[in-house]
């Protein structure tokens, strides 16, 4: 046990030094389970533990994270008109995805657990792994370009206000990571919304502009010269290509419906999720993977996941019949190819501190949600996609469905009596 | 029943509308399918309408409309409930699809000696709502009789605590402000017992039996629900309900601890018959695999009903739930099996029977068996000889709702059960995420699916720090009762007494929720808190 004894003897003073020890307490109780024994309760306990729980749901979202990687390379070169293939410039696409992401991941999460960090020595207690999953979010459901400064102003926002305004991990009414993304949305809408934004690593995106490459991609355009394989700067010289838009398929439906959006992408694009998008919510298969993992774990609630599925079909359905606008008249299984849908069930919906805690509350959540999503969706002008407005308000009224759950089971008893 | 109809309602709309949408075109699809629903909710409506006055004449007719037999619509339940297996004759049988078993390594082998423990003592503490301070009617060196009087509460002089062995008494312990913690008794080789004269169970009335009960130290077996106090004076229990399958961590297996004590079961169940203006109800082991004794399945004058399902299933707060819950202001009695045979053998030989067979069970020790002995028996003379290891936690009772003993202390005084569990006072690296060592869980992110029928060498770790409650349903998930666990919690924790009450609250016991205290992803004290609430409602009266 010499790495223990180690550890033991760096501890910093909790009274002379209370930061540090928070932060010492947190990262030894990350890599060493404590000693602690049951007391007073049950003499044996579950192992599993927040921790666990926590990781488990970062674990899932993981080949989001790599294929949102890729998919940022993918995108860039796709402006330009070069690498169509999958495996093509492979290396660069990772590359640039990786300059672009791990910023992003930097960021919200050195501000995020900061903020975490801070509040736990200030009240007292251990640092709680709220912040683990929302810290693996965040970057998932921004455009790759977005401003850093922003990005942090968000996140404090969302951990200040949001959480621990309200008492922490566990208290907090709004999802963390949305909250961060709706302030993006509302405060600094031109970073977050349009049809620029999707695409990295251009100043904007009219035909023929030139992409923007920084000190990083330099640095690796060394190393892949003296491997002989293509560099950044074979692209350096390179314009976007004439007719490229960076537009979404939600936002091309929005426009001319469906027949829009098979013009540009095909099916088994928006599938794959080789798409313009937020980083982590293109790839429809990588999502599904995360979500059997959530489920088979029993981590994520199906109910939520089910009636959420159900409640978004049927409002398809429903625009379907009524069929006003060319958006509307996009088959509803069609809906689910384009934009957040997956993600956001997965993900989002699925958070147990802001969702519904009854299982009645749990289907009447998750079926506004999609029924809801999906108005949002087809019938907001401004902005073609619904999932975050959607969660965020059925996030406030998680509570009330609780509320006339709980009073059905109050009453029935006491009329039994 | 209203909720299923209007479900297959909702669900039968739900499925024409996709029918509707890919037939026909365009922009008729909007109107037909509006006088098609428009239809579909008439015609619901009157076949409800129907089914309602059908099953208010049978109302009138006094039928029993419980089980859905005067419905037009099919029962969901009905289709999906378990059959009942067909060796249960007339009994009644409830399949319960929530719980989790704990399966713990050390479960005792049926096989019965004769226990090692010298020295016994009866705790007033064990007995919730007794006065701190009882009148002690033996003084250190007096010599008692098994069913001589120990102490009373003075509050209640008529509920007398008595003596379950014969011997010396060796010492009157006190606890914190002069409480009396324990009164020891060094038992005799060869007991002596005090004779009583028992009244007739035909011919007398109840006050005639609750006296006798009283003062022979038997009326103290009685666990009052709601709160699991010794029972009032002034209370008729509305039933009487007895448990004989205990579902808990390597818990005694009662149809072997029962033996062939037939005469004196019935004997027992005769006098609670006495006792109650309802019925006796008791709960037998109905899983699969499991067994309950002819003892138990042939009993006259009760009320039978067969359980299958995880633990708690085996809980008589379980089965109180599903056959005839507590109301908020009803209350009933219930009773262990080992007592209700005491209480028998009572009635049938005129002596107090303070027997009890006690199963020692953990992986910490050398044998696991069953041991005979008395009420109270000193935990380190019982298992003297048969501990292994070092760091060891003794648990008076099972490893979920126990309480920790010294090995100089004693059993509490319902307890039929040791468990000795490995202290796990360790650290572990990456604990949390990569265990060493398999252990138990409900949750699906250990490979422990794969092995259905491992037993767990638990140890008493945490496995993980305190939280605010997060994860949601997880309660639910183990608790086979109609009762949002999290929630009343929540309301215990805020002091919102209305609350607890309207979420059921009375019918609950610390043992009923120790499951999901165990399953607990936040590692929250459930016991504690629902004992602080059941504290509370007590004081409201």
């Amino acid at each position: 046990m010499g790495l223990l004894d180690f550890l033991k003897k760096i501890e910093p003073d909790k009274k002379k030094s209370p930061f540090l020890h928070t932060v010492y307490d947190g990262f030894f109780t990350f890599a060493y389970a404590p000693n602690t024994v049951t007391k007073g309760g049950v003499h044996v306990k579950d192992g599993m533990d927040l921790k666990r729980t926590m990781f488990t749901v970062v674990i899932a979202m993981q080949l989001c994270y790599v294929f949102g990687t890729y998919n940022i390379g993918h995108q860039h070169f796709s402006a330009l008109g070069m690498y169509p293939g999958f495996l093509e410039g492979f290396h660069l696409k990772l590359v640039h995805g990786l300059i672009k992401l791990l910023p992003l991941f930097i960021v919200a999460n050195v501000v995020g657990l900061g903020i975490e960090f801070y509040f736990a020595m200030k009240k007292g207690h251990g640092i709680e792994e709220g912040f683990l999953v929302s810290g693996a979010l965040i970057p998932l459901i921004m455009p790759p370009d977005i401003p850093l400064w922003i990005l942090a102003v968000a996140v404090a926002f969302a951990v200040i206000i949001g959480k621990e305004a309200f008492g922490g991990t566990g208290m907090n009414i709004w999802n963390i990571a949305l909250l961060s993304r709706v302030f993006v949305f509302f405060a600094y809408p031109t970073t977050i919304s349009g049809d620029e934004v999707w695409v990295s690593g251009f100043e904007s995106l009219k035909a023929g502009m030139t992409p923007v490459y920084g000190w990083a991609h330099h640095l690796f355009d060394n190393l892949f010269s003296w491997g002989n394989m293509d560099t950044f700067s074979q692209a350096s010289g390179v314009g976007i290509v004439d007719g490229f838009t960076g537009a979404t398929p939600l936002s091309l439906a929005s426009k001319g419906g469906w027949t829009a959006v098979t013009e540009v992408y095909t099916t088994k694009q928006m599938w794959w999720g080789t798409i313009p998008g937020s980083i982590g919510e293109t790839s429809k298969p990588f999502i599904l993977i995360g979500v059997a993992i959530l489920l088979l774990t029993k981590i994520a609630s199906w109910r939520i996941m089910v009636s959420m599925f159900i409640g978004a079909a049927l409002m398809g359905i429903v625009l379907n019949a009524w069929g006003a606008t060319p958006f509307m008249e996009v088959p509803w299984y069609y809906q689910f190819w384009m934009g957040s849908f997956f993600f956001a069930m997965a993900f989002m919906a699925t958070d147990p501190v802001t969702g519904a805690s009854t299982n009645t509350g749990k289907w009447i959540y998750g079926f506004s949600i999609g029924f809801i999503g999906m108005i949002v969706r087809v019938m907001n002008p401004a902005y073609p996609e619904g999932w975050m407005l959607a969660i965020l308000f059925l996030n406030t009224f998680a509570p009330l469905m609780d509320h006339y759950t709980i009073q059905s089971n109050i009453s029935k008893r006491l009329k039994r009596a | 029943m209203r909720v299923n109809k209007l479900t297959y309602l909702v669900a039968f709309l739900l499925f024409t509308i996709p029918l509707l949408a890919q037939s026909g075109n365009g922009n008729s699809i909007l109107s037909t399918s509006f006088i098609v629903v428009g239809i579909i909710v008439v015609v619901g409506l009157l076949l409800s309408l129907a089914d309602n006055l059908m099953q208010l004449e049978a109302k009138k007719n006094n039928l029993d409309i419980s089980k859905g037999q005067f419905s037009l619509f099919p029962s969901i339940e009905e289709w999906f409930r378990k059959k009942k297996p067909a060796s249960f004759g007339n009994a009644g049988y409830i399949n319960l699809t929530k719980g989790f078993d704990v399966k713990l390594a050390g479960k005792a082998e049926e096989k019965l000696v004769p226990g090692n423990a010298k020295t016994f003592a009866i705790r007033p503490k064990d007995f919730i709502g007794m006065s701190p301070i009882p009148k002690v009617t033996v003084t250190v060196g007096e010599e008692v009789s098994v069913g001589d009087v120990l102490f009373f509460d003075k509050k209640r002089p008529d509920v007398k605590y008595v003596s379950p062995v014969s011997g010396e008494i060796i010492n009157v312990n006190r606890g914190d402000k002069r409480s009396i913690a324990s009164i020891v008794i060094l038992a005799d080789k060869k007991l002596k017992y005090k004779s009583f004269k028992v009244p007739n169970v035909e011919k007398s009335d109840r006050s005639e039996i609750l006296a006798f009960l009283k003062e022979s130290g038997t009326f103290v077996s009685f666990n009052q629900r709601p709160f699991d106090t010794i029972p009032d004076d002034d209370v008729v229990p509305t039933n009487i309900f007895i448990s004989t399958f205990d579902t808990a961590p390597l818990a005694p297996n009662n149809s072997f601890v029962v033996g062939n004590n037939k005469d004196a079961f019935q004997k027992g169940v005769d006098v609670l018959n006495t006792l109650t203006n309802g019925k006796v109800y008791i709960g037998l082991d109905g899983r699969k695999g499991g067994r309950a004794s002819s003892v138990f399945a042939d009993v006259k004058g009760a009320e039978l009903n067969y359980f299958n399902g995880k633990h708690p299933a085996g809980n008589v707060g379980i089965q109180i739930h599903h056959t005839a819950p507590i109301g908020t202001s009803n209350k009933v009695w219930t009773i262990t099996v080992q007592e209700l045979v005491a209480l028998g053998k009572l009635f049938l030989t005129g002596h107090y029977c303070g027997e009890r067979i006690v199963a020692l069970t953990g992986s910490q020790l050398s044998e696991n068996i069953y041991v005979n002995t008395y009420i109270g028996a000193n935990i380190g003379e019982l298992l003297e000889g048969k501990l292994t290891g070092n760091k060891n936690r003794l648990v008076s009772g099972d490893a979920l709702s126990g309480k920790q003993k010294a090995p100089d202390e004693f059993m509490n005084f319902r307890d039929d059960q040791i468990t000795v569990l490995e202290e796990g006072d360790d650290y572990e690296l990456f604990g949390w995420l990569l265990p060493v060592t398999p252990r138990p869980s409900s949750s699906g992110t250990f490979p422990n699916f794969l092995f259905k029928n491992h037993e767990f060498d638990a140890n008493t770790n945490t496995h993980g720090e305190k939280r605010a409650f997060v994860m949601t349903g997880q309660y639910e998930e183990v608790l086979p009762m109609n009762i949002y666990p999290q929630h009343l919690m929540k309301a215990i924790l805020t002091g919102e007494i209305e609350k607890m009450e309207g979420l059921g609250i009375n019918e609950l016991s610390e043992e009923d929720i120790a499951i999901c205290e165990f399953v607990c992803t936040s590692k929250q004290p459930l016991q504690s808190i629902l004992r602080e609430g059941l504290g509370m409602m007590q004081e409201q009266g």
